[in-house]
């Protein structure tokens, strides 16, 4: 069976202050969609409220992961269905060690039905595991005995995400901004870690400012978002027409939605401004 | 010669045990480690001799008679039975609401301290084969001692240790078996006129670890202690004193889950500990007391040229608990060490903390302390950090980290600093923090549930404290934690 992700007339609120106006989005498994869009149009509160972020109030519409109803679930739950999204700004977690971390998520993922303080994937299985996918993604065996995102690196923080993208496997993954404050090799890397992990093994939502990432993992469907709706879907030409020219032409065919966007940058609720809090 | 009157139906054990500290990954560990649930439960036995309840000099003349007890030390008793009842309760720390006349204050199971495995009660058997002992015992022991209420009742010290002169016992056994190196140094650390309950305790003392590691003798594993109150309003009044020869070294470990009771119950400890001239001792403290017992302990080391104290202090659970482990740096190259943990739930109130006095120059003392409270818990820092006239070139630094966990629950730092010399370098930092909803959200965006991500949270918060224990002791404090945590979220 393909596994679908459907997001239908979706709209979202912080403080009853409308985010998202009606968004509809359908993913198969397999595919990469590209997400674009300029500041403030609200890509990143997209991916949030697909993973199930508490600060946002959905008013309408729905998502759904086959027949699962994703909006009935908290954001564990979601991820134990096969949601995954890698953050812009992931969250440092002080004391706890990536492996611990990650034996945690993996066993969870993999067993949804587990409960707090039952068994956790055996410890030499998941050791190996892990070594062999850090191998895979060239990381330091060191990474593994850090804690979560502490003292870390811009680059090693994106690149401990895409490690646990590797051990999640997740049915559909958001990538968001994954290739930013990188520089070129290391974006490279992880575009080719992000190919070698197999996206045809998943549905990618990829969210970039830029067109690098895309390079490596071209989409079948660039979305473009302005003002909190899917203004406009092409191919992967589209993609690389707004890396080259930006958002004014987009910005002019749709002066509703950018009024719109105007509105969200100066109310300052913008998907970063809130996911950075 | 023995009482069997009025015997009740309640048991209380410690043990006593030894064991390799170990490397290995925790997570190997913890599935077999099994519930932490299952320590609190009581076993049906038969107590032998029990003072009655209330303190006078009678019952003072009566437990040193008891012990059969030298007349110094009856007189000491005595002595300091006068100075309790002449102190006041202190007005600081928590509420202490304790009727002295309506506790316990000595509890003596057996006759004598059993020599082998064979001799031990079969109703303690019975509890250490709930508590794992024996198994623990053949798998990482390398001596066992247990405690049945005030007394030893089972001791053993493995040959190896014996063999280097090392002394470890229990404190009354010390006493009747080195009386001379015992009174050497018996309340010279902690007099009893240092404080109300140091003097309650040097009054009733029993029980309690003595240890004495001869010059240059290096303990390689950690000795160990494990013990729980078992008797209803049966008062724990234990010494211990640990004199560390020139150039030896030892880690001392002690830890506690105690059952639930009713009533009230007190718990005051001294702990006295002379490190002498390069030599290292490290202490280390887990306690999980039950919610109706006050914890009020006195824990003092002197460390002397280029010695090196630590103390490593974790308190959960207890009504109130009031204890300061305390470094004095009496020569220079001196070294102090604490690290404090406590963990404060519904109910609870841990006034923890330390003490590090710098009286010689070059000498270095850290504090570390975290603390958490939650569902209304009360935890409190309190430390002092005195730095004497002439301690030149002292360095001491001070890290206090609080987290609460939810709005019902209070956190306090007291920070004192006495410092009479102008050459030194004093450091200290405070931060109080609650578990954010984006380190949730990031967890369970992960797989956890939100219970599993505030304990893992929390745990990450300890772990510079966890990582410095032994792997069995990280093991439980890690479920102890978790324990703590479960029903505080969602």
């Amino acid at each position: 069976m393909t596994h679908v992700l459907k997001i239908e007339n979706l709209h979202v609120s912080v403080e009853d202050k409308p985010i998202l106006r009606g968004v509809n989005l359908t993913m198969r498994h397999g595919e990469t969609h590209a997400l674009m869009g300029p500041n403030g149009s609200g890509k990143s509160t997209l991916g949030l409220v697909i993973a199930g972020h508490p600060g946002y109030e959905v008013t309408q519409g729905s998502i759904t992961l086959d027949d699962a109803d994703l909006l009935e679930m908290e954001a564990d739950g979601r991820a134990r269905a096969g949601i995954f999204m890698a953050f812009q700004r992931p969250i440092t977690i002080p004391g706890v060690k990536m492996a611990d971390f990650l034996r945690h998520a993996a066993t969870n993922v993999r067993r949804p039905d587990r409960k707090e303080g039952e068994e956790l994937i055996p410890m030499r299985e998941f050791r190996k595991e892990l070594k062999d996918k850090m191998e895979q993604l060239r990381m330091d065996p060191e990474f593994a005995r850090r804690y979560v995102n502490d003292g870390f690196s811009g680059g090693e923080m994106k690149r401990a995400e895409i490690l646990q993208l590797a051990m999640l496997q997740p049915k559909f993954a958001i990538l968001d901004e994954t290739d930013s404050g990188l520089d070129a090799d290391a974006v490279r890397l992880a575009s080719a870690s992000i190919a070698e992990i197999g996206r045809e093994k998943m549905g990618l939502l990829i969210i970039t400012h830029h067109d690098k990432l895309l390079e490596h993992n071209p989409p079948q469907y660039t979305h473009v978002m302005l003002g909190g709706r899917i203004v406009e879907t092409g191919g992967v030409e589209l993609a690389h027409e707004l890396y080259s020219q930006g958002y004014e032409r987009i910005r002019a065919a749709y002066p509703e939605a950018e009024r719109a966007n105007q509105e969200m940058l100066n109310e300052e609720l913008a998907d970063a401004s809130l996911a950075s809090e | 010669m023995l009482l069997r009157a009025n015997i009740p139906q309640s048991l209380a054990i410690t043990t006593f045990n030894n064991s390799k500290s170990m490397s290995t990954n925790l997570m190997d560990t913890t599935n077999e480690i099994g519930e932490i649930n299952k320590y609190d439960f009581r076993t049906e036995t038969t107590a032998v001799f029990k003072a009655r309840k209330g303190l006078d000099r009678n019952i003072v003349a009566q437990i040193s008679e008891m012990k059969r007890e030298p007349d110094w030390m009856r007189d000491f008793r005595l002595k300091s039975l006068d100075i309790f009842n002449s102190k006041p309760m202190p007005n600081w720390g928590g509420d202490i609401a304790v009727d002295f006349q309506d506790i316990y204050y000595y509890l003596k199971p057996a006759d004598h301290q059993s020599r082998t495995w064979d001799d031990v009660p079969q109703e303690i058997k019975d509890t250490f084969d709930k508590l794992g002992i024996p198994q623990a015992e053949r798998k990482f022991l390398t001596g066992v001692k247990a405690k049945f209420d005030s007394e030893v009742v089972y001791g053993s010290l493995k040959e190896d240790l014996a063999a280097q002169g090392v002394i470890f016992l229990d404190t009354d056994s010390a006493l009747r078996d080195h009386p001379d190196l015992f009174r050497e140094y018996f309340g010279k650390i902690i007099p009893p006129t240092d404080n109300k309950f140091a003097a309650l305790n040097s009054a009733v003392w029993s029980g309690g670890s003595f240890i004495y590691v001869p010059p240059g003798v290096k303990i390689e594993f950690p000795l160990q202690a494990y013990f729980r109150i078992n008797a209803e309003n049966m008062g724990q009044f234990e010494r211990t004193l640990i004199i560390v020869d020139e150039g030896a070294s030892i880690h001392y470990v002690e830890g506690c889950t105690a059952p639930m009771y009713s009533s009230e119950s007190l718990h005051s400890a001294v702990v006295e500990i002379i490190c002498k001239r390069g030599s290292r001792c490290r202490y280390t403290t887990i306690q999980n007391w039950a919610n109706n017992i006050y914890n009020l302990v006195t824990k003092r080391a002197m460390a002397y040229q280029d010695a090196t104290m630590e103390w490593v202090d974790g308190n959960l659970g207890s009504k109130l608990t009031m204890k300061y482990p305390a470094v004095y740096m009496m020569e220079p190259g001196a070294r102090g060490e604490i690290l404090s943990i406590a963990f404060a739930s519904k109910g609870q109130h841990q006034d923890a903390g330390a003490k590090l006095v710098h009286a010689a120059p070059h000498t270095t003392g850290q504090i570390i302390s975290k603390s958490i409270s939650k569902n209304g818990g009360r935890s409190s820092y309190r430390g002092l950090v005195r730095v004497e006239k002439n301690a030149k070139h002292s360095k001491c630094n001070v890290v206090c980290d609080a987290l609460i966990l939810d709005p019902q629950s209070r956190s306090d730092t007291y920070p004192y600093i006495e410092i009479l010399e102008q050459d030194v370098s004093i450091g200290h930092e405070a931060s109080v923090s609650r578990i954010g909803e984006e380190q949730l959200f990031y967890l369970m965006s992960r797989g956890m549930s939100e219970a599993e991500a505030s304990t893992m949270i929390v745990n990450g918060f300890i772990e510079p404290l966890v990582k410095e224990l032994p792997m069995e002791y990280a093991v439980e404090m890690n479920r102890l934690i978790q324990l703590q945590m479960e029903g505080s979220v969602g």
